[in-house]
């Protein structure tokens, strides 16, 4: 799909080249992370692609054509761009920003307000709300989910990602990687991902670029970086907590055995049914949960201390939840900051309890790795 | 209709009538024959619409020159270029108006091309710096943004770059506005003629009725000229 070839680039006044020889290939549907510390390349690389610099010498093959034979403004109309800062209009409603390259294109009214409508509802902004509000009244998340939305626009097959989620607080970070993993899973885009965070890398990355000094140190999937980093310079980047790392490589969904019923009750149970089902769970609680099958809160042995005769009137409130696309890491963290031993998992999507992680899952996952 | 442009016409509207008003009252209040041979309504028009030609002129030519060289010298290869003029622009405009049509005359000689060309001269100043500045302090990352999604330079610069510098630009149109109404008062004394004629005039006879009229007009356009400009930057801006 995508190939790199001796790439080098200078920049004046700098003594050593930005990139240098650098071949890289990237495979349809994949998405490749440039991962190194600042200075590494990396951004220069990504920009050669989309041609916003022009190589010195080497080539990018998109497709095996030359990109360099291509019209620039064609080429780069062809590839979504999405850049640290975001870099949306700040004098263009939502709606319009979104439009940029449809209308670059020429696209008729009534299919730019089409996608506009289709996209906001992918990156979970009411169009209603959104469309016509302007950059400055969005929270830096929602900019950044209308910073990926104005890219994907006229759906291109490749897109080029430079530290897109940097800008936000990590909660919020960790909700748009999972988000934007959820939205790649059902399209088949090949991304170019720039980052300078290990972590992010491993999380969003088929294969992982590590770069330094402008040239490819290893290339590989995230689960050879860990295990086998090519030299001290990528051990170190990896860092020693490896098998911490390797929660960020593994969701939930893959571990969890959908015990739904087995830790919750209805919110009309009675006390015997709570007493029951309480000696068979392994965390000491319950989830409880109401006719939708949505999580309301939880009962354990506290709560039968209270007057009421059904779990809807038991009932304790939970703050902590994790949704069933996030990594074992993110659970992890959850678990830490409640103190508690487990945490129930929601759907991502509906909402419903599908079940309980336990520190048990994650000890068992790390000794597996 | 809409309330900005209800309040567009209002405030129109009551500078003409404050015009009309006071133009009126002077004509049939003169304090004496003097007064009214210089406040003839022929006298007051004749001079009011030299004022406006200096200044329509003077304006239209710095609005030609100042926005399209301000775009100029903020393209990239000029920026260098454009940062030494701006400089010089600031130099420029510490220059009292006064001295800006004295030394026209000295090269020029006297009359109404000279007028014009002085004024103009000083009015491209405020809009040409604000031009460029206004679009070189757009952030790299928008500018980023829009050639990474294969927009021309062309339409970088009517979608992008010119809307977002249009507040500054139309502040420097404003400043130029004042400046210009205001210093084509002085244009009577390279014998241009305009409303700085009756202020000269009542002041070398002492007439104050003379002088508040010139003086008066003169505020007055200056006041609605800015007035317009700033409407037209609400309906320009929406952001």
């Amino acid at each position: 799909m995508i190939k790199i070839e001796n790439l080098t680039k200078h920049f004046p006044g700098l003594d050593r080249p930005a990139v240098n020889k650098l071949s890289l290939e990237i495979n349809e549907g994949e998405v490749c992370v440039l991962v190194g510390p600042s200075g590494c390349g990396k951004t220069t690389t990504m920009k050669m692609i989309n041609r916003l610099h022009e190589p010195d010498e080497g080539e990018v093959y998109l497709n095996g054509k030359r990109a360099s034979e291509m019209n620039q403004i064609d080429l780069r109309r062809g590839i979504g761009y999405v850049i640290q800062e975001i870099g949306l209009f700040p004098h263009m409603t939502i709606k319009e920003n979104i439009a940029t390259v449809p209308r670059e294109l020429g696209w008729d009214r009534e299919r730019i307000n089409k996608r506009v409508r289709e996209l906001l509802d992918l990156m979970g902004l009411d169009p209603e709300i959104y469309s016509d509000r302007r950059p400055a009244a969005l929270s830096g998340g929602q900019r950044q989910r209308v910073g990926v939305a104005r890219a994907l626009a006229a759906d291109p097959p490749v897109m080029l990602m430079d530290e897109p989620f940097a800008a936000v607080d990590p909660i919020t970070r960790a909700r748009l990687q999972n988000e934007f993993l959820r939205i790649l899973d059902k399209m088949d885009k090949t991304i170019i991902f720039v980052t300078h965070d290990i972590n992010e890398a491993i999380k969003m990355g088929d294969k992982i670029a590590v770069l330094r000094e402008g040239e490819l140190v290893q290339h590989s999937t995230p689960e050879e970086l860990l295990d086998a980093p090519a030299n001290e310079f990528v051990a170190q980047l990896v860092g020693r907590n490896r098998s911490i790392k390797r929660l960020h490589l593994i969701r939930v969904e893959d571990i969890i055995e959908e015990d739904a019923d087995k830790y919750s009750v209805a919110a009309e149970s009675g006390r015997k049914e709570i007493k029951d089902k309480l000696s068979e769970s392994k965390v000491g609680a319950l989830m409880v949960t109401d006719e939708q099958g949505c999580l309301l809160g939880r009962v354990d042995e506290q709560s039968l201390k209270k007057e009421g005769e059904t779990a809807g009137e038991l009932v304790d409130e939970i703050h902590d939840q994790v949704t069933a696309d996030s990594t074992l890491n993110d659970s992890l963290s959850v678990m830490l900051e409640s103190g508690e031993g487990y945490v129930p998992v929601v759907d991502e999507e509906k909402g419903f309890f599908r079940d309980i992680i336990t520190l048990q899952d994650l000890l068992q996952e790390v000794r597996q790795g | 209709m809409k309330k900005e442009n209800i309040k567009l016409l209002a405030v129109t509207v009551a500078i003409f009538v404050t015009g009309l008003v006071m133009v009126y009252y002077v004509m049939e209040n003169p304090t004496d024959s003097m007064v009214e041979r210089m406040l003839s309504r022929e006298n007051i028009w004749r001079a009011f619409r030299e004022h406006l030609v200096i200044v329509g002129v003077s304006m239209a030519g710095a609005l030609a020159v100042g926005i399209p060289g301000g775009i100029l010298l903020s393209r990239p290869r000029f920026y260098y270029i454009g940062k030494v003029f701006e400089n010089i622009v600031n130099i420029g405009q510490t220059v009292p108006s006064l001295a800006i049509l004295a030394l026209f005359y000295t090269i020029l000689g006297l009359g109404f091309n000279t007028a014009v060309f002085a004024i103009w001269l000083y009015s491209i100043l405020p809009i040409l710096r604000n031009t460029f500045a206004g679009i070189t302090s757009i952030s790299d990352e928008v500018i980023e943004s829009a050639r990474g999604m294969g927009m021309t330079g062309r339409r970088i610069l009517t979608r992008i770059e010119l809307p977002l510098a249009a507040p500054i630009i139309t502040a420097g149109i404003r400043t130029a506005i004042v400046i210009n109404v205001g210093t084509a008062t002085l244009a009577t004394f390279i014998g241009a003629g305009g409303l700085g004629d009756l202020i000269v005039t009542g002041l070398s006879i002492r007439r104050n009725m003379i002088i508040i009229t010139g003086a008066g007009l003169s505020a007055l356009l200056a006041i609605l000229l800015d007035f317009w400009i700033g409407q037209i930057k609400l309906r320009l801006v929406k952001w």
